[in-house]
């Protein structure tokens, strides 16, 4: 042993712990790197041998198909936009209503409190679908006038009715979540109840919850879709007509792939605050 | 004379145990009196009962007179004529310091924001804190926070002040910095009522200590009596522990 060299420096100038540290890293990172481009490998040979494989990969991927259908389905998917973009707000101004009803105190607000819980009840024990196809086809058999009868109506809705029940309990999730002092803080400085709720409790609950909220309505853009079983032509019924029309599976595969490119990016990001909020709590 | 606050007989049960078990206590106008005593002794209950955060179970208070602890009184008149600081700030984290402050002013009293500033400002000159106005309470240091949340107090002009052991969470570094607040206070003629483990600064400026002990007031009488003589045993050992 080099006697000028301090105890436990190996070559390099590491120290043993970090040289230690390197190696283990280094071997992770191997495996992890043969076992990916194995698996790879495997897709990439393996699946090509089933006997089907030439009639899957010319009906779901088809260049042709796919290169024809997608303007068509993105112009479809715009409409999921639209739908997404005026129901939302109506979904976080009900949610926030709902939440509110369902912590109501004063006893003459009882039958409101009553309510919230209800409808909570109901919305989140019922499939989406469900609700869409009673909502969109029974009301508009009542035989109402243009507009009254529109699809757009309903299915709206029925959206707004089914996430504004879980959107109230995630904010109602958040309003738990504040600490009582703060309302002993607000109410030690003579601040109503109403008040405090309004601008001491409220603004720190619905910051909380804003990445679980943007979950929610992460999984409402892709229930949209749902309200092509009452009629709007959006992105999943135009690829239902472009698949009659071209005989091929293909056009459902490029719709996944345009709500794909929108989700994805929007649950990455959803994640982000999360994890942020984490942080900040730790 | 007349007290400005008066206990007598205050009982406060959480469940099956009581914490204030018949405390009478007065207070005058412009007197400072510190509650002094163990963890668990019933200081903060106390005082949370003073401001009607808790309502108490049996005996009254009295605040100018009024009988401020009969059942069904609405509390909020009560509370802007005594302003209370915790040991842990609590100052709202989503408002700048000023909007922390001005807040209740607004709400309560109906103060438009500009009505309020030179006031405000005023108060955070007077306590160091003039370039803090803008500052969220995470931006500020513990005796910063501290000295924020007796400026939020004070702008709704109490007439009564209490402190429930405002420095105990603070490096020992800050508390210099709020003890002075609490100076300029007594200075001012301020009538307050302060659970403190500071026994310095009680013996420096208290007019009356009260030494809590298993929800009783067991002993109390002028800082240099109590410090110096005190009669009960438990007091004794009380003081030999901390000073």
């Amino acid at each position: 042993m080099d006697g000028a060299s301090a105890p436990g420096r190996s070559a390099g100038g590491l120290t043993r712990r970090e040289a230690y540290e390197a190696g283990i890293r280094r071997r992770s990172n191997r495996i992890a790197l043969i076992s990916t481009v194995s698996v790879v490998i495997a897709v990439i040979f393996l699946v090509p041998l089933a006997p089907g494989w030439d009639a899957v990969k010319n009906a779901f991927f088809n260049g042709r198909v796919f290169a024809a259908t997608f303007p068509g389905l993105l112009d479809a998917f715009l409409l999921n936009v639209m739908i997404f973009a005026w129901s939302a707000p109506l979904i976080a101004v009900t949610g926030l209503a709902i939440a509110l009803c369902r912590d109501a105190r004063a006893p003459a607000l009882f039958p409101l409190r009553l309510f919230g819980i209800a409808y909570t009840d109901v919305f989140r024990g019922l499939p989406v679908v469900l609700v869409i196809y009673i909502i969109g086809f029974g009301v508009p058999g009542l035989g109402l006038p243009r507009p009254w009868n529109s699809p757009y109506i309903w299915g709206t809705l029925a959206l707004v009715l089914v996430y504004s029940a879980y959107v109230a309990e995630v904010i109602r999730s958040g309003i738990d979540s504040i600490h009582q002092s703060q309302r002993s803080a607000a109410a030690s400085l003579g601040l109503s109840d109403r008040d405090t709720m309004r601008f001491v409790v409220l603004p720190q609950a619905i910051r909380n919850v804003v990445p679980a909220n943007m979950n929610l309505f992460i999984a409402l853009q892709k229930d949209v879709a749902l309200l092509s079983f009452i009629g709007p032509v959006e992105i999943f019924r135009q690829a239902g007509v472009y698949k009659s029309l071209y005989a091929n599976f293909t056009p459902y595969v490029v719709a996944a792939i345009i709500f794909l490119a929108l989700t994805i990016p929007a649950t990455r990001y959803a994640d982000y605050l999360m994890n942020k909020q984490n942080r900040e709590r730790s | 004379m007349t007290a400005k606050l008066s206990l007598r007989g205050v009982r406060k049960r959480f469940g099956a145990h009581e914490v204030c078990k018949g405390i009478d206590l007065d207070v005058f106008e412009g007197e400072m009196v510190c509650l002094i005593g163990a963890s668990g002794s019933g200081k903060s209950t106390l005082l949370r009962c003073i401001n009607l955060l808790e309502p108490i179970d049996e005996g009254a208070i009295w605040l100018d007179g009024a009988d401020i602890s009969e059942p069904g009184l609405d509390p909020q008149p009560v509370r802007q004529k005594i302003g209370i600081v915790f040991q842990s700030y609590n100052l709202f984290p989503h408002m700048t310091a000023a909007e922390n402050v001005m807040l209740a002013p607004r709400r309560v009293r109906g103060r438009s924001r500009e009505d309020m500033r030179p006031l405000v400002a005023e108060l955070f000159q007077r306590f160091g804190l003039g370039d803090r106005m803008e500052h969220y309470p995470d931006q500020l240091s513990g005796g910063q926070q501290q000295r924020v949340a007796i400026i939020r107090a004070l702008a709704m002009e109490p007439e009564i002040m209490l402190f429930d052991e405002i420095t105990s969470a603070l490096d020992p570094e800050l508390v210099g910095e709020v003890l002075d607040v609490l100076r300029d206070l007594r200075l001012q003629g301020m009538t307050m009522v302060l659970a403190t483990h500071e026994m310095g600064f009680a013996r420096e400026l208290a007019d009356k200590v009260c030494f809590l002990d298993e929800g009783r007031i067991l002993e109390e009488g002028p800082p240099e009596a109590l410090f110096a003589a005190p009669r009960e045993a438990r007091t004794r050992a009380f003081l030999s522990r901390v000073l």
